[in-house]
């Protein structure tokens, strides 16, 4: 048999204070089409950065075309014919289409840059894989999924031998998934490998021929595609799902939230949804559909343009955080580092940050008490199952799920009456998830309401009483009980009668 | 079922020397290094630098940088900066000075209210000038350089236009005599003055909401507003309160030189952010300690002295503040790049 494309021998990374990778030994075959599967912080994106050149490995081999190879950058992998679709974009959005491709590489006579060529090798390298993309356009006027369309054209600039793809369906619709489908198909047929990093299974089921699972940075086993869903959730998970989410009573009460028609610049067109006391309602659906930002409007931190948005039976016409946070609507990014959490300060100081100008921090005759506040800080802490030594440390440093908890914890800081999660668990382990479900449990079974908005379908189909399914900046569903399934939701992630309207 | 995955992210960084070493400059920043080398060199260079009476002078002549830094900080810790400091105190020494000889010459008898009035009078002009930062800021999303940089030159400009660009003098001494030349129990007034400030300082950042909030704001301000806090009121406060702090600075400069002049503060918005930066408040916002900011003015203020005993130049004295201010802000860079 011939050697394989590529082959990991023993690879381990080692972040300082992480073992990200941990003695991982795998093989890509030419024509074959290899699914890393595992959660967030499980070592996939560290896995794929290592062959993209983008890190080295701590220790063991990587061997491409049967050769030992180390590549110091992205630029050197590239020349060997590998090319990496991340999933944040590399595109400069004022270029043109035409310019973000050939970045760093232009067509280029005598040191002088020649845009018609240019043009003319664009348009060629779209119509290659079948993409129809104006190359004229700044990238910067393109939606979501034509610029993921852009970014991975800029993989099949050179010559290609293996293809990296982290999570490309993630903002692309059905149609363009399935585009994207055929091109996987042709270039498995001309027999290059690829490495595809998927949460989806129907997708793995649809493409993959082997699948990697990965836990905590270990390789928990290399199977066939054709594997029972089931089996695979609990390889990835590491425990049974039923110990994963709990079973949320459901007590639905008076409404606590009703959103009508409401509409955002940001990309909601007429969403309508109501939450009640005592559900825990979910909001699913494809990068892009509007999910976040619907929740976002409601809370006031996206500008609402037309619409209706009542909160505990009063209307909002201009919702702003600040007033709605006292109101008790507590909103949770689903970016922690970027909007979530002040990373110089203490986690004791994050938790307690929405809280200062409570009357119980107050000292004699006025300002902070330190003492009350350390006080809250870990009375908070204690719910999320944050360990005290965690409070006094810059929450910058500490791991992605104990920021997590901080950030839970800030919710619990006011009274609150409606808690959207909005991708709760983003990059942490089973064990927080685990515990953020149960507060989430809690939460919903204390009489509060809760929306989960997220795009792990597994958790919200599993945390949800009620389900809308979002598409194109509306609801296309509202499911509940029994009807939740992942058939059912997948079908409407995709806004048939807007694609026929058009 | 509880976590059983969450400890190795939590296993310290093992810790070379050499990183030991930038561990504790990080900590302790540059600061005390550079005086300690300051002192030594100025020691060398001036028999007259290491006496009780220079020091003391020096410490007297801190305190109007020290109450500008001070107001600095707070824009820098909220992620901006004020350029505009030195035209703040142009603005409120001639705005005061005219008020207080207006007032004076209607009620020749009644000194101090015409001082009352004369300080009340600088103090509205700071806080005006402050609210138009904070609000261009603030609400009209305007960068903080050019916003401030443009008020800079239209206070500068009302100051001049206003005076005529000639000194307003005719103030009542009383003014002069107390809070120039004064002293209580042996301390000059403006070091008491001073000394108040940085008091209040103290509590607004480490004790009160808005204090914490200045810090929130400039550490994440999507965070910040996400979590209730009005980000735009609190960038209005620090740019509000960093004029009355400014203006508090121009009074005490106004009573010292005796007159109202457009000309005060040439240099203090430079000064005062090389004190800041020299000091560990990062220019990316949401740090800085008030007690480092006060030693940081100290260090600007004995550089000039140290210069001016050694007989160095007030052109060389330029170049010199300027470079520091620059290795300042590399010594920042690299804190920042040593703390990721």
């Amino acid at each position: 048999m011939a050697t394989p494309l590529l082959e990991l021998v023993d690879v381990t990374k080692q972040f300082p204070g992480v073992r990200a990778l941990d003695g991982v030994s795998a093989t890509l075959e030419r024509g074959e089409v290899h699914v890393l599967f595992g959660e967030n912080g499980a070592g996939k994106s560290t896995l794929i950065s290592m062959v993209a050149g983008v890190h080295q490995p701590t220790s063991g081999e990587i061997r491409f075309e049967g050769e030992p190879v180390t590549f110091a950058s992205v630029h050197e992998a590239r020349a060997r014919g590998i090319s990496a679709v991340f999933q944040e974009f590399s595109l400069v959005p004022t270029l043109s289409v035409a310019e973000n491709l050939f970045l760093g590489d232009e067509p280029r006579r005598f040191g002088l840059l020649q845009p018609r060529r240019q043009r003319a090798m664009a348009r060629d390298l779209l119509a290659r894989i079948g993409f129809d993309i104006d190359v004229d356009l700044p990238v910067g006027r393109l939606s979501r999924a034509q610029q993921q369309m852009v970014e991975i054209a800029k993989a099949f600039r050179g010559e290609l031998k293996l293809l990296i793809l982290d999570e490309p369906t993630a903002s692309l619709s059905e149609k363009e998934t399935e585009r994207l489908f055929a091109l996987v198909d042709q270039l498995r047929v001309r027999g290059i490998g690829i490495l595809y990093i998927t949460h989806r299974l129907q997708e793995i089921r649809q493409i993959a021929d082997r699948i990697t699972v990965l836990r905590d940075g270990r390789q928990i086993a290399t199977v066939d595609a054709r594997i029972p869903e089931r089996e695979l959730i609990e390889m990835m998970a590491g425990r049974a799902i039923a110990e994963i989410y709990p079973a949320i009573a459901h007590r639905p009460g008076e409404v606590m939230l009703e959103l009508d028609a409401v509409s955002t610049a940001s990309g909601v067109a007429g969403a309508s949804l109501t939450v009640r006391r005592g559900e825990v309602v979910g909001i699913a659906g494809l990068v892009g559909c509007g999910k976040s930002e619907v929740m976002r409007a409601a809370f006031g931190a996206d500008r609402l343009t037309a619409g209706t948005v009542r909160f505990r039976g009063q209307a909002q016409p201009r919702p702003r955080p600040s007033a709605m946070w006292r109101a008790g609507f507590f909103y949770l990014p689903p970016d922690r580092r970027e909007e979530g959490l002040v990373l110089s300060f203490p986690a004791r100081a994050n938790i307690t940050l929405p809280a200062l100008r409570d009357r119980r921090h107050r000292a004699w005759p006025f300002g902070l008490s330190a003492r009350a506040e350390r006080a809250t800080a870990r009375d908070l802490a204690r719910r999320v199952d944050l360990a005290d030594r965690n409070l006094g440390r810059p929450v910058g440093l500490l791991s992605g799920g104990n920021q997590q908890k901080a950030l839970f914890a800030k919710g619990l800081s006011t009274d609150i009456a409606l808690y959207v999660f909005d991708e709760p668990t983003v990059g942490v382990d089973v064990g927080t998830r685990a515990t953020l479900y149960a507060l989430i449990k809690e939460l919903a079974e204390g009489g509060a309401a809760v929306v989960v908005v997220s795009s792990d379908l597994p958790e919200v189909m599993h945390l949800s009483h009620r389900l809308y399914v979002m598409a194109g900046g509306r609801v296309t569903a509202e499911l509940s009980g029994p009807e939740i399934t992942e058939t059912a939701v997948l079908r409407h992630f995709f806004d048939h009668s807007a694609e026929t309207a058009s | 079922m509880k976590a059983t995955t969450s400890a190795p992210a939590e296993i310290a960084r093992p810790q070379p020397a050499g990183e030991r070493i930038a561990a504790l400059v990080f900590r302790i920043g540059v600061l005390p290094i550079l005086m300690i080398a300051a002192l030594a060199v100025f020691t060398g260079l001036s028999d007259q630098f290491l006496t009780i009476q220079n020091l003391t002078n020096l410490l007297r002549q801190s305190v109007y940088l020290i109450l500008v830094a001070l107001g600095q900080m707070l824009a820098l810790i909220t992620g901006g900066f004020d350029l505009s400091v030195g035209t703040i105190i142009a603005l409120t020494s001639v705005i005061a000075a005219m008020a207080m000889t207006a007032i004076g010459a209607d009620l020749p008898d009644a000194a101090w209210i015409a001082i009352l009035g004369g300080c009340a009078a600088g103090f509205l002009a700071a806080a005006g000038v402050g609210l138009v930062n904070g609000v261009g800021i603030a609400y009209f999303g305007v960068s903080p350089f050019i916003m401030t940089l443009g008020v800079q030159s239209v206070g500068f400009g009302l100051a001049l236009y206003l005076t005529g660009g000639v000194p307003v003098s005719g103030l009542p001494p009383e003014f002069s005599d107390v809070l120039g030349f004064g002293t209580v129990l042996g301390i000059p007034t403006p070091v008491l003055i001073c000394i108040a400030a940085i008091l209040a300082a103290l509590l607004l950042l480490e004790r009160t909401a808005l204090g914490r909030h200045f810090y929130a704001v400039g550490g994440n301000a999507k965070a910040a507003t996400l979590s209730g806090i009005e980000t735009r009121r609190v960038l209005l406060a620090a740019y509000i309160i960093c004029a009355l702090l400014a203006a508090v600075s121009g009074l005490l400069l106004t009573a010292r030189t005796e007159s109202g002049e457009a000309n005060l503060g040439g240099t203090v918005a430079l000064e005062s952010i090389a004190a800041c930066v020299i000091a560990g408040v990062s220019l990316r916002g949401g740090m800085g300690r008030v007690g480092s900011v006060v030693l940081g003015a100290i260090f600007i203020g004995l550089i000039q002295n140290g210069m001016n005993l050694a007989s160095i130049g007030s052109y060389l004295q330029m170049v010199v503040l300027g470079a520091l201010l620059v290795c300042a802000v590399i010594a920042d860079q690299l804190r920042h790049r040593f703390q990721r």
